[in-house]
């Protein structure tokens, strides 16, 4: 096979493969900006993935791909309400209590994995099909790796300029920035720190769940438990790897989305070690092993950071 | 005297916070076991009767409670030094094959008297290496800990699958042609001697009981956990007292890294002698949890331990009686982690008070919740 036929194969899977990263690191940009870390995204994303293929899927309820994502949405935003509660209302330090709600999502996605669905599902057939888009699909190469995509994949790729948009351009996106910056002034303008930060840590929690529908309805159809092994984490260090810039954070859930998947690019490239196959663990370790480089790397992005990031506000005490 | 009858009040707002925030989380779970059509009481009375109903049964809790035990008393430094290590659950596997791999190929060049011993300490050794890590990155980086230990747990997990499938693969299973993945059984004189046979306790618990007492005496009685702690608290502070900040971040994370490599051990030598597929997966998490609920100090992990083993031990009886998968436990841990860390505002809002009546401010509850938080890199 040449490089360009590996190319024509693998390309359309990166993109596919990136959107649930992008999903959840681009809700989690809003959150950060605002002054909150979620570090929960993974159990949210673990809890949207089971109840979106749950609604969707025959074995399930069978209400289809666009009900899944709903329910998906759903429940991803009431786990963001109450880690806003837990987090802003009640001050909590943000990193334990996100492990906190990883936890519960992971034993609760489990739990009902176990006994809803007996411990089997798939969304095969159901979940969210490729559509070709008339004309565009047609260019040779191009159109393929781009334009035959699931309405997901379009979906979260077309937010990336929309939520950039937001972010810099609008109110909204001012008061985010502002109460991630300096939530003392932010208030004494006349912001609701609480009120903003509740929005943003909500929204987060529902791309969250929207990635794990992503997940279990437009990219696997299945859903396993821990299925995220980590993603959500990911996703979380690649705000850091973008600079908390919403184009930025897209570049980098495309490389992440290659790393994830060496193990497909490996088959097509017949790559080898030493006569034999290079065993999977290793190229499974990839992702992760690239993800602290990321982290060593984003520090020099350190001055985009949000000045609040992981402060509690309260006010009348900065 | 009203101040007086105040000033209790507060006192028992600090010491119940935990226990009223276990207790909300074990309402939450019964809620839940509710909706998903199990009946509540029933399984908590199973889980309770799995737990200490008889005597075999509080042997088999403690056992479960002996590698938590020392996995909580590590996270408990970490923690106090202002490390939020989650990477207990890699650092297990690491000290574990390490130990599997020490004891198996350099096992016959010691005195049978001194293995177990020499196991153990590797397994720390090789837990610590593998805290150091993180470490590392985070004085010299600034890489966030929690970010990085997550992503060393996964890189831990395929390590331990590759080794034990490929390089370690016993060779019985190779030999059977059923290639189930498990390493050799380690040799008999590192296995650690069992206190009431036919129950699988092991003198592992008293490990960890010493542990509990040296890890508070470094804390609270030595100037190198003064160190660890005045770092924890505010590093900004500690660095202008003239304190290497960078060398107690990672001496933190080497500490709490080799203890819960030191738990890993512990379970090889102690229970399975062989690390098999699912060998001490959870494990990790659970000692976080432990340890919170413990408030952080190591004597509060002894009986938080005791606890927490029970309720896992008791889930184990509730799957096999009941059905109820044991991922309810998992669930009912986040619950408790969520509220007891929100349970933290309550208290400091009495020792807010307290001060703001002029009055000696309270001893510190919580040095995690207190500490200044950093920007997240």
């Amino acid at each position: 096979m040449n490089f360009g036929e590996i190319l024509a194969q693998a390309l359309p899977l990166t993109l596919l493969f990136a959107t649930p990263f992008l999903f959840a690191a681009l809700g989690e940009v809003f959150v950060q900006r605002s002054g909150v870390l979620n570090l929960g995204v993974e159990g949210m994303m673990l809890m949207g993935a089971f109840c979106a293929i749950y609604v969707a899927a025959p074995q399930g309820l069978g209400a289809g791909a666009f009900a899944g994502l709903l329910v998906a949405a759903l429940v991803g935003a009431l786990l963001g309400l109450a880690m806003a509660v837990v987090s802003v209302s009640l001050q909590a330090e943000q990193g334990i209590s996100g492990i906190g709600f990883t936890l519960f999502g992971l034993g609760l996605s489990s739990l009902l994995f176990r006994l809803l669905a007996g411990g089997v599902i798939t969304a095969q057939g159901t979940g969210f099909q490729p559509i070709a888009i008339p004309l565009l699909s047609e260019i040779p190469v191009i159109g393929k790796i781009f334009f035959q995509q699931n309405l997901l994949v379009y979906a979260a790729f077309a937010l990336v300029p929309i939520l950039s948009w937001m972010l810099n351009k609008t109110r909204w996106g001012l008061q985010i920035r502002a109460v991630g910056q300096n939530p003392a002034a932010a208030d004494s303008m006349g912001i609701n720190v609480v009120r903003v930060r509740y929005a943003t840590v909500i929204f987060g929690g529902m791309m969250a769940g929207i990635a794990g529908a992503a997940l279990s309805i437009a990219v696997t159809s299945v859903f396993q438990e821990n299925m995220t092994h980590g993603d959500g984490f990911i996703a979380v260090a690649l705000v850091y790897f973008g600079g908390w810039s919403p184009f930025r954070v897209m570049l980098g859930a495309l490389l992440f989305s290659i790393a994830n998947n060496l193990q497909i690019w490996a088959q097509l490239m017949n790559m080898q070690i030493g006569g034999a196959p290079i065993p999977s663990n290793l190229l499974i370790m990839v992702p992760y092993v690239l993800t602290i480089a990321v982290l060593i790397f984003a520090r020099q992005r350190k001055h985009n950071a949000p000045a609040a990031l992981t402060r509690p506000f309260q006010r009348g005490e900065n | 005297m009203r101040t007086r009858l105040y000033f209790s009040r507060g006192d028992l707002v600090i010491a119940l916070a935990p226990i009223i925030a276990v207790l909300l989380a074990l309402v939450a779970g019964a809620i839940l076991l509710l909706i998903l059509g199990a009946n509540p009481i029933e399984a908590y009375a199973t889980m309770i009767d799995g737990a200490f109903g008889n005597q075999a049964n509080v042997f088999r809790t403690l056992t479960r409670a002996t590698p938590l035990l020392i996995i909580a008393i590590g996270i408990c430094i970490a923690f106090r030094g202002g490390v939020t290590n989650i990477g207990a659950e890699g650092q297990v596997f690491i000290g574990a094959i390490t130990a599997t791999s020490f004891s198996l190929g350099l096992g016959a060049a010691f005195p049978p008297a001194l293995l177990a011993p020499l196991t153990l300490i590797v397994g720390f050794l090789a837990g610590g290496f593998w805290g150091a890590i993180p470490g590392f990155l985070k004085a010299r980086f600034e890489v966030n800990e929690i970010l990085s230990t997550v992503m060393m747990n996964e890189i831990a997990v395929q390590i331990l699958l590759f080794l034990m499938a490929g390089p370690m693969l016993d060779p019985e299973q190779i030999a059977a042609g059923t290639r189930v993945p498990q390493t050799a059984e380690v040799p008999e004189a590192a296995w650690l001697v069992r206190l009431a046979p036919p129950s699988q306790l092991h003198v592992g618990l008293f490990v960890g009981l010493v542990m509990a007492v040296v890890v508070y005496v470094l804390l609270w009685r030595t100037s190198i956990g003064y160190r660890i702690r005045a770092v924890g608290q505010n590093k900004d502070a500690a660095r202008y007292a003239g304190m290497s900040v960078q060398r107690y971040i990672v001496l933190a994370l080497v500490l709490s890294g080799g203890l819960a490599g030191l738990a890993g051990a512990v379970e090889l030598t102690g229970i399975t002698h062989r690390v098999v597929e699912g060998f001490a997966v959870g494990y990790g998490f659970s000692g976080i949890v432990v340890a919170l609920f413990g408030r952080l100090h190591p004597l509060g992990a002894i009986p938080s331990a005791f606890l927490f083993g029970a309720l896992l031990v008791g889930a184990d009886k509730m799957q096999r009686s009941m059905q109820i998968p044991s991922a309810t436990i998992t669930a009912l841990q986040g619950l408790i982690v969520i509220f007891v860390v929100s349970s933290e505002f309550f208290v400091r809002r009495y020792t807010a008070r307290r001060k703001a009546q002029g009055a000696t401010p309270a001893p510190t509850t919580s040095e995690l919740s207190q500490q200044a938080p950093e920007a997240a890199i």
